[in-house]
């Protein structure tokens, strides 16, 4: 059920927006292409979603300008943007049934009877909710209702998606499946997804390019792998990753006054490498194993393989990181300083 | 099993004390009944036993007060008042719990604060202005001043702003305009509380006595209470006259109560749970 082709690339340009004189996304330029998956990943309050609801119009911005294909929708009503929007808290229509919900905005549309009942079905059946048609959302579970929501939104057959932490109130099973058929369903409708989501995990597993912000400003703009591999800033090696990348003080390890970042997978446990870690903690998690402990005075962790040998707590061991999976950042401005 | 007979003696207890409050709220309108079926002489008689049954009384209460005149009055100035203020403090509402406006906590505060001031103190005021408009002896001035109620607005407000911020905005996307939104989703969802405000309003102006009194002076606009009054005055030495006029005027507020009572009951607790 693909949609006929329709460009639908959104552009942000020098996108700001304020409340009450503070602000909250600032001086944004982002290009999304058509058909694009792009998140938007960032911690809590760092502009994200208010980043979304201007592409969805339901926040004015207070500078600059949002297009959706060659038309600048700032002035443009939400009902008219040609985007569909999926709520954190599904934002269902509780004294509506689900087959009520789902035909809801072709209803307003004023689309015929039989017709909005066949693309009802339709966007019900891809999610498989055919046969909860009749029951009212209070009778669904959380899954259920969040892909009533999603068929809510399918069945306008907008240009965009925007998607605000559609998975957030799942529990961590549900979100699995759930995020394995919101990327089916991306490659089935062939249209442009904005999503929203402070989880790395749904960040690099959806998404065709990722968008990291934060306090207001896009830090990184990359694929998943652009960003996990080469990350902008230190804010951007920290948040992308778990458990987050290592940074220490160059001279540790090389000379210079800047920052070096690295990923616990690339840190091993020597008889001679130049750090030297007190182990606070060993965590044994089947497949892994990390080793927390204190360098100096910073933080690290060490990822191992199951398999090899883990110090214990207390245990004073050297650490190595290969050249090659150093990160280096400028010791002010936390930016990345590539060689 | 010690502590069932603790539960039971509990239960019994509880049940004496309800049912004692009971015939202590009930036994007025018994009195009522049972003296409305009297014929005049026998009211003292026995006061507490239906003896001597007659509708005569009744009839001769219907006809003496011109009670047909001021039931269909009552009903016609009640159901207005009940549309008007259900339809305004909707839209109202609607206004204060949706819209951003400027002003808009200064001008709800300026609307609740009319709850403070008692009818009484605004009675002169008013009697001048229906005067000034020569609207005395008139349904007008029957029902205008009441066409809208800061206690409506307020009450419909609450349950609005119990609607999650997120379902206005999905209305939005799905097409919905604010008269959409209204009437699509917050109107049904809020369904209990405006049937209790409906109840709230038809109750107060079907019991309304001191403005339709000072407003109308034409019999012709006499409302229950105000007929009653002419009744008690055209029949003092007939007083139950006068009780069965009252069983007459109370019956249709009865059959309303009993008809929407589980309605009266989920608005005076909306908003205690949260649903």
């Amino acid at each position: 059920m693909a949609y006929p082709s329709r460009v639908a690339q959104v552009r942000l340009k020098n996108l700001t927006k304020q409340f009450d004189g503070v602000t909250a996304v600032e001086d944004i330029n982002l290009d999304i292409a058509d058909r694009e998956f792009m998140i938007l990943l960032g911690p809590s309050g760092c502009g994200k979603s208010t980043l979304l609801r201007m592409i969805a119009g339901l926040e004015d911005p207070t500078e600059g300008e949002v297009w959706i294909g060659d038309v600048m929708v700032n002035d443009v009503l939400p009902k008219q943007r040609d985007v569909a929007m999926v709520f954190q808290s599904y934002a269902l229509y509780p004294h509506k049934t689900v087959q009520e919900n789902i035909e809801f905005p072709l209803k307003v549309r004023k689309v015929p009877k039989p017709e909005r009942a066949a693309a009802a079905l339709d966007a019900a059946t891809s999610l498989g909710l055919a046969e909860y048609m009749a029951r009212k959302p209070g009778a669904l579970s959380g899954g259920q209702r969040q892909r009533v929501a999603l068929a809510r939104a399918i069945v306008r057959k907008p240009a965009v998606f925007c998607m605000d932490e559609p998975l957030s109130n799942l529990d961590a099973k549900l979100r699995g499946e759930t995020r394995a058929e919101l990327i089916a369903l991306h490659q089935r409708l062939a249209s442009t997804f904005v999503y929203v989501t402070h989880d790395q995990i749904e960040a690099m597993t959806m998404g065709t390019r990722i968008a990291v912000m934060s306090r207001g400003h896009l830090e990184q703009v990359g694929t998943p792998q652009e960003v996990y591999d080469k990350p902008a800033s230190v804010f951007v090696a920290q948040f992308v990753g778990m458990p987050p990348m290592n940074i220490l003080p160059a001279g540790s390890l090389e000379p210079g006054d800047h920052l070096v970042g690295v990923r616990p997978e690339h840190l091993h446990i020597t008889a001679e490498g130049p750090l030297t870690m007190m182990v606070q903690l060993v965590e044994k998690l089947g497949h892994e194993t990390l080793v927390t402990g204190v360098v100096g005075s910073k933080r690290v962790v060490v990822r191992q393989e199951s398999d090899e040998a883990h110090p214990v707590a207390g245990d004073l061991v050297r650490l190595s990181a290969p050249e090659a999976t150093r990160h280096r950042f400028d010791a002010t401005t936390e930016q990345r300083i590539d060689r | 099993m010690a502590i069932d007979q603790v539960h039971g003696a509990r239960k019994v207890g509880r049940y004496v004390l309800l049912s004692a409050m009971a015939v202590i709220v009930l036994f007025p309108i018994y009195m009522m009944v049972v003296g409305s079926l009297k014929p005049g002489n026998k009211v003292l008689v026995h006061p507490l036993l239906p003896t001597d049954f007659t509708t005569s009384t009744l009839r001769e209460a219907w006809n003496s007060g011109h009670l047909g005149r001021a039931l269909w009055n009552s009903a016609l100035v009640s159901t207005v008042i009940t549309i008007a203020q259900v339809a305004t403090s909707i839209l109202a509402a609607y206004a204060f719990a949706f819209l951003r406006f400027p002003g808009r906590s200064i001008v709800f505060v300026a609307f609740l604060a009319t709850l403070l001031v008692p009818l009484e103190a605004t009675l002169t005021v008013n009697r001048r202005t229906m005067q000034d408009l020569s609207w005395i002896n008139s349904y007008k001035a029957l029902t205008v001043p009441f066409l809208a109620t800061a206690f409506g607005i307020f009450m419909i407000r609450q349950v609005f702003l119990q609607i999650p911020r997120e379902m206005h905005e999905a209305a939005s996307m799905d097409g919905l305009g604010h008269l959409g939104f209204l009437w699509q989703v917050a109107v049904p969802l809020s369904r209990p509380t405006i049937g209790a405000l409906a109840l709230f309003s038809f109750l107060s102006s079907w019991n309304q006595y001191l403005w339709p009194n000072l407003v109308t002076t034409n019999a012709k606009y006499n409302t229950v209470q105000t007929g009653l009054k002419a009744l008690k005055s055209a029949s003092l030495d007939k007083p139950n006259l006068v009780i069965a006029g009252t069983v007459i005027v109370a019956l249709p507020i009865f059959i309303v109560l009993v008809a929407f009572q589980r309605q009266l009951i989920r608005g005076l607790t909306a908003g205690a749970v949260k649903g």
